[in-house]
């Protein structure tokens, strides 16, 4: 009722306007979440405003939370932006209730070039049933991140940090090297028969809390060693009770054990396992290429490397996030032709001139490769695992994912805090996680 | 204008009508329209739609349709629900008697010891500061990797303490920080209440022969009834709505060891989509705080002095 009283209000409002005016512009509502991300896209929105007098870009940052909350209930209350920048977690959700616009028709009749995304990363936002609710702007992968100060220290080979190789039994050159990087209160290291798990004042290897994906966690592991989260990107099936990822669990249990990785109680939610590294408490770490500018600002010098080879081989995680225009949007054609500039390899050379992330598309890249050059930091770990093909994988699609995170979050807090087993534990969620999409 | 007390305006009820008291009524009622409009908007129209939407089954995003009492039938049959009911009770029952103990104590020490403006005042600041913000700061403190609260532990010989992320302790802790947010405001409420105590009663208790003890316990606490009524019931309401911390620090968890009733709320509503149910959900917990209010109303006599 009231947004109907408004939208009314609004329609005068601009009636009079107009024939005030003659032609003012329309006005987009576009919104982000990245405050990192602000100055580049407003750059964009100023070039779009020059080259479009009659649009009016007006961008608003939110923090994550506020950010999603502000869409959904806008969407309620008829007050949503007219173009959303989203991400895949959050998108089925919308999809579902009819609340994206299809892109497919638009992009046929303008007969815009799709192919010139990376690594398909463009697939992410194609459904089965052929419907497309976005171009990608950017993606990410996973590295290692680790404190070259305390390798120099444990005399480490460096050269060997981009090649190491995991196993779920023994854990291969990995476990090693992060059982050299832990350090115990008698200043021994991991390697050392007499190194006291139990009084560690440094611990290799750490993980921030698990969700469901593991997305910058465990996947790197689980999936190297040949796991599949679900049968491929929209299937139900979930597979969170097979043993090879019980295998890499168990693993970590061992590891956490004998004191080379930092136990689940040593992370909180709150200050993930980035904090601890950040305090020198932790060496090494996985994370996403989001992430980076974290991680160069340090004290201590840093280093990213491509992720250790499992039986599978290296396996990343693969995202990105687009720009999706809402269907209750009044002005959907002003909002096709924004998304649509957003897209193109124009914005993404803008975009990859920031170095803030990474764009998906190859000049794009390029641009945001020189910056990092010339900044000195070395991010071939994150663009390697793009360029070989079979390194990347994408996360499920799913409308329930808060709630799949929910119930994993639980199992593995079960697991690695009240110390049940992880065989029976993960069955037990797999079952619940499978019930959800039989109601 | 005369102000009227309040004999008179009941007086006024039972004499016959007369214009003048129309006028009286008319003026009163223009006085609190600000405080009733704000009432009914951000209150009960609020609550009666949700009461509404509690029996369909809105997602937020489609039109809903009336489901009857199935978000009650499942709600009964919901472990999740009663997990979450229980964990709020858990967090009531350890939060309640503890900050209002210490909250007494506090007052009692800026009547007749901290009498200085600075200390009264640096009680105070930990209420000023957001929710949010004292989440964080704790989160921060009691960090096993580097806070500061641990590496004092660590000083001791002992290995850190997992204050947020063990189900032993994390619900302990969220109450802890809130006993330490709120304390001092509640203390001033009560300090307040001591204040208006006649210094009279005090000295005639002490004339009788009550030494400082007996004057408390038989003169100050029957006294302080009615005020010590009000910071119970808030403090029960507000417990009961306990939110932010948990949501900052421990973020439900572990295994649900701090699942409270508002986090299942948001959490259903916003990430589960499932807006009838969470305000079914809501529901539950308006009826047992009107429930709780309406006993301890009756318990504490809170509306009558001795």
């Amino acid at each position: 009722m009231l947004s109907k009283k408004r939208l009314l209000a609004v329609a005068l409002i601009a009636a009079v306007a107009i024939a005030a005016v003659g032609a003012a512009p329309v006005t987009l509502k576009y919104w982000l979440w990245d405050a990192a991300q602000l100055p580049m896209y407003q750059k964009a929105a100023d070039n779009f405003m020059a080259q479009n007098p009659d649009i009016k870009i007006e961008i608003t940052q939110l923090g994550w939370n506020d950010y999603w909350t502000g869409i959904e209930t806008g969407m309620v209350a008829g007050t949503a932006p007219d173009v959303i920048t989203n991400n895949s977690s959050k998108s089925s959700a919308f999809e579902s209730k009819g609340q994206l616009v299809d892109l497919t028709p638009l992009i046929k009749r303008d007969k815009v070039d799709t192919s010139v995304y990376l690594n398909g990363v463009d697939k992410i936002w194609v459904r089965p049933d052929g419907k497309c609710y976005g171009f990608p702007k950017d993606w990410d992968t996973i590295a290692i991140v680790y404190n070259r100060d305390f390798a120099k220290a444990a005399g480490v080979d460096e050269s060997t940090i981009g090649k190491l190789t995991w196993n779920a039994k023994d854990g291969g050159t990995f476990e090693k090297f992060i059982a050299q990087m832990s350090l115990d209160k008698n200043g021994r290291n991991g390697l050392d028969p007499k190194f006291d798990a139990k009084n560690v004042v440094r611990y290799g290897f750490a993980h921030s809390r698990f969700d469901a994906n593991g997305q910058p966690t465990f996947s790197a592991l689980a999936r190297s060693n040949g796991w599949k989260e679900t049968d491929d990107l929209y299937s139900t099936n979930f597979h969170f009770d097979d043993q090879k990822l019980i295998d890499t669990m168990v693993w970590y249990k061992k590891v956490i054990d004998k004191g080379y990785m930092a136990p689940f109680s040593y992370i909180t939610p709150t200050n993930g396992a980035n904090m601890a590294f950040a305090a020198k408490k932790v060496a090494v770490v996985f994370d996403g290429s989001w992430m980076k500018d974290f991680y160069t600002q340090q004290s201590f010098p840093i280093a990213f490397r491509t992720l250790p080879a499992g039986p599978e081989g290296v396996k990343s995680f693969f995202n990105g996030i687009t720009d999706s225009i809402w269907t209750g949007s009044k002005n959907q054609e002003q909002a096709w032709k924004w998304v649509k500039y957003l897209g193109s390899p124009e914005v993404q050379g803008v975009v990859g001139s920031f170095g803030v992330v990474f764009p998906a598309t190859q000049p794009g890249l390029d641009n945001s490769i020189k910056v990092f050059t010339s900044r000195n930091i070395d991010i071939t770990a994150f663009t390697d695992e793009v360029k070989t093909p079979g390194i990347t994988f994408f996360g499920p699609i799913t409308a329930f994912g808060p709630k799949i995170d929910d119930i994993m979050m639980q199992a593995w807090d079960t697991i690695f805090l009240s110390n049940k087993p992880v065989d029976a534990t993960l069955k037990a969620a797999n079952k619940k996680v499978l019930a959800l999409f039989k109601k | 204008m005369k102000a009227l007390s309040a004999i008179e305006l009941r007086r006024g009820k039972v004499r016959s009508f007369s214009i003048v008291h129309l006028k009286d009524y008319l003026i009163a009622y223009v006085f609190i329209i600000p405080s009733l409009a704000g009432f009914a908007i951000f209150f009960a129209i609020p609550a009666i739609r949700g009461l509404v939407l509690s029996f369909t089954d809105w997602n937020l995003l489609n039109s809903p349709t009336f489901i009857r009492f199935e978000n009650y039938l499942r709600l009964s049959q919901d472990e999740e629900f009663w997990n979450s009911l229980w964990v709020t009770i858990q967090y009531v029952v350890e939060n309640v008697p503890i900050q209002t103990l210490s909250s007494l104590l506090i007052a009692v020490l800026m009547a007749k010891v901290g009498t200085s403006m600075a200390f009264r005042g640096v009680m105070i600041i930990p209420w000023l500061l957001p929710n949010v913000v004292v989440a964080l700061l704790w989160s921060w403190l009691l960090d096993p990797a580097f806070g500061f609260i641990n590496e004092v532990i660590k000083q001791f010989g002992h290995g850190p303490l997992p204050f947020l992320t063990s189900t032993a302790m994390a619900l302990p802790s969220v109450v802890g920080i809130n006993i330490w947010r709120h304390m001092g405001y509640i203390a001033l409420m009560i300090f307040a209440g001591i204040q208006s105590i006649p210094k009279e009663v005090d000295e005639a208790a002490l004339i009788d022969g009550a030494g400082p003890w007996r004057a408390f316990f038989h003169v100050t606490l029957p006294l302080l009834r009615p005020v010590l009524a009000f910071v119970v019931i808030t403090a029960i309401i507000g417990s009961f709505q306990i939110y932010d911390t948990v949501a900052i620090a421990t973020k439900g968890g572990p295994v649900q060891s701090t699942w409270v009733l508002n986090f299942l709320i948001y959490k259903t509503a916003f990430e589960g989509y499932e807006m009838g149910y969470a305000t079914a959900v809501t529901m539950v917990l308006f009826a047992i705080l009107i429930g709780i209010t309406f006993i301890q109303m009756r318990l504490m006599r809170a509306g009558e002095a001795d």
